[in-house]
């Protein structure tokens, strides 16, 4: 019997606990919504790109099939070994028997969430293949044994001190070294000897081009570049709605990317990969994983329209204090938790429930997903399937018992306004959930209903 | 039914109704573009020169320390095409021709023909490219008309030197590939 992870306001509660922690966490993520600000306010028609942008993922959603098939037409014309993968397991094992194949004993990757999702890692781990994350905080990650906290910052998580205590214990670097610039070179050093060691490279897909038939993948170590061309064997893994139709495509998508991740103007690298080089083999790997029923479903098939940019990651109220592991999902934050309620349903309910639905992630999306419509929208079909909880379910039969009936609900009010003046330890106590962390309001001594009533009569009289 | 098929399929009963597919407008830019191109690399850590002819161009290259490996040199440098990263993990400076050049993020367009071997661009301590000023452009999408993606197996923008943030934001130059990166503009 498979377990409930930890839910998410139970992961948030104990990051919370760690005051001075928090609020290194959030003003961090904010300063890099702050980039992206700047640098989408350099942009004059940032909005029409924005508009573009969602305009020709909508067209692509609706010619998918059609536009995966003239990939696949084109990728294999130009060499490439183009393979499909209905879900996680099929993924996986397409990639095992291809590195099994070649008798590969080590691979590198770069990043890639769709193996996170996947499950890749471990996958191979237990078929004696190791696998070298070689992104900086997936490395770091990796080396402690966590997930990535974040899709673009994979160690935004932590502190430079704990990067240093990390590195001290694998890479016997000198212990409390904590400058950036000396933990990066040390790793550089480890990870180069990795790159020209490594029988194979595993990286993911930014864009996947129709009409060309090749793909693009944007870093800026220059980690999948280095791990795929160094290898003789190079495996790309996607979701397939990672297609768009043209190559002229790119121009939207690149002046919108690194500018809402990060606030660059472009990441350092945009590689483009049509063909494999002499003397190498080029796979590609297309993944399913629940895609296709995400967009059967009218309400949340936007969401198959993201670039992974995580600009809702940084500016979203509640990922900022509650870190990423507390979404239990390879994607965090507010598209992490449209995605995950399709992936598994009973085990991602809490997801849709993180957020206060103010509608930030919606504004930043540089392909305008209504992000927080549709964490609404998923709470009422988590409710309507039974996945809120009982007692999500009983509070709200009582809410709408109450709110339907106005006669009761002006007695309640009454009551309920009464008592606070009256008692105020009845509510301001840690038996109420809403007192913890807030100031329970002040009850005024009469309604509103009452003090309009009142001052109509005054105006008019 | 292969997963192939039943995925097509899936898709084929659960794609919504047709969306059409806008086409790219041209954007008006004002600023000047060896300025601006200027300005954006700086900005991410890289540096321009500019030179006027050829003959700097040989000048400044013979100028350049350590080991160099110049593509522009085609003759010299066809024995590396096909050269291990064994082999590569230790040069110094890789000299490659740029095609089109991008004012609004410094990104400038590299193919394999140009570059030889698909790792020097990237395995190397410092990269320079060698851009005609003329062909500067203002922004991706003028870019991407001049050039033909799938034109060489490989091809790939190029903004600045490898970078990352990823311990606690603070930016270090020099990630996997290399620690400094210059465009080199020639023409008046």
């Amino acid at each position: 019997m498979s377990t409930l992870p930890v839910s998410h306001s139970k992961a948030a509660e104990a990051f919370l606990a760690d005051k001075p922690y928090v609020s290194w966490h959030d003003e961090t993520l904010w300063f890099v919504r702050s980039k992206r600000d700047k640098a989408a306010r350099s942009v004059p028609e940032w909005e029409t790109l924005r508009e573009l942008a969602s305009a020709v993922k909508a067209h692509t959603l609706s010619r998918l099939d059609e536009y995966l098939v003239q990939f696949e037409s084109n990728a294999k014309k130009n060499g490439i070994h183009v393979h499909w993968a209905n879900d996680a397991a099929e993924h996986n094992s397409i990639i095992t028997e291809i590195l099994r194949s070649h008798n590969v004993q080590k691979v590198v990757k770069s990043k890639s969430m769709l193996t996170e999702e996947c499950g890749l890692n471990p996958y191979l781990a237990e078929r004696g293949i190791s696998v070298i994350d070689t992104d900086l905080g997936e490395y770091i990650v990796q080396l402690r044994n966590e997930h990535p906290s974040h899709i673009v910052l994979p160690a935004i998580h932590l502190k430079k001190e704990a990067v240093s205590d990390t590195f001290h214990e694998h890479l016997h670097t000198e212990k409390n070294n904590n400058d950036p610039v000396y933990l990066t070179r040390s790793a550089r050093t480890v990870l180069r000897n990795h790159f020209i060691t490594a029988d194979a490279a595993i990286t993911g897909v930014n864009f996947a081009v129709a009409e060309t038939g090749g793909f693009v993948i944007c870093t800026n170590e220059g980690n999948a570049d280095m791990g795929a061309h160094a290898s003789k064997l190079h495996i790309a893994c996607m979701g397939f709605e990672k297609i768009i139709p043209r190559a002229e495509d790119l121009g939207i998508f690149l002046r919108l990317l690194a500018r809402s991740a990060t606030g660059q103007p472009v990441t350092t690298y945009s590689s483009h990969f049509h063909r494999p080089a002499p003397g190498q083999e080029l796979h590609l790997v297309l993944v399913n994983n629940g895609r296709a029923r995400q967009l059967g479903r009218p309400e949340f098939r936007n969401s198959l329209k993201c670039i992974r940019c995580a600009a809702c990651f940084n500016t979203c109220p509640v990922y900022r204090r509650s870190g990423g592991h507390s979404y239990h999902n390879a994607v965090a934050g507010p598209i992490g938790a449209i995605l995950a309620p399709n992936l598994d349903m009973k085990n991602n309910a809490d997801l849709p429930f993180a957020s206060t639905l103010c509608g930030s992630c919606t504004n930043v999306c540089p392909v305008k997903i209504n992000i927080h419509e549709q964490l609404w929208s998923w709470r009422q079909v988590l409710m309507k399937e039974g996945y809120g909880g009982k007692a999500k379910e009983a509070a709200m039969k009582t809410m709408a018992a109450v709110l339907s009936k106005p006669g009761l609900f002006v007695r309640t009010a009454n009551t309920a306004r009464k008592l606070m003046r009256a008692v105020p330890w009845l509510f301001n106590n840690k038996l109420n959930p809403w007192y913890r962390q807030r100031e329970m309001p002040s009850a005024p001594a009469q309604s509103f209903k009452t003090w309009y009533k009142k001052n109509r009569n005054e105006q008019q009289g | 039914m292969s997963s192939r098929d039943e995925i097509l399929s899936m898709i084929r009963e659960n794609r919504p109704a047709f969306s059409p597919l806008p086409e790219i407008p041209v954007f008006i830019h004002e600023k000047p573009l060896a300025e601006w191109f200027t300005e954006t690399l700086t900005g991410i850590g890289g540096k321009v020169v500019h030179l006027k002819d050829t003959g700097e161009v040989e000048t400044r290259i013979q100028q350049q320390h350590g080991g160099v490996i110049n593509t522009t040199d085609l003759s010299a440098a066809a024995k590396y095409r096909h050269a291990t990263a064994q082999e590569l993990e230790a040069v110094d400076t890789v000299i490659v021709p740029g095609i089109i050049a991008v004012a609004e993020n410094a990104a400038v367009w590299v193919n394999e023909k140009d570059m030889i071997n698909r790792l020097l661009p990237f395995i190397c301590r410092q990269l320079i490219i060698i851009v005609q000023l003329t062909d500067l452009v203002p922004d991706m999408h003028s870019a991407y008309k001049k050039i033909r993606i799938d034109e060489a197996g490989f091809g790939v923008f190029i903004a600045g030197p490898s970078k990352t943030a990823d311990i606690e934001q603070s930016l270090v130059i020099g990630a996997h590939g290399p620690l400094a990166m210059e465009v080199w503009f020639v023409g008046e």
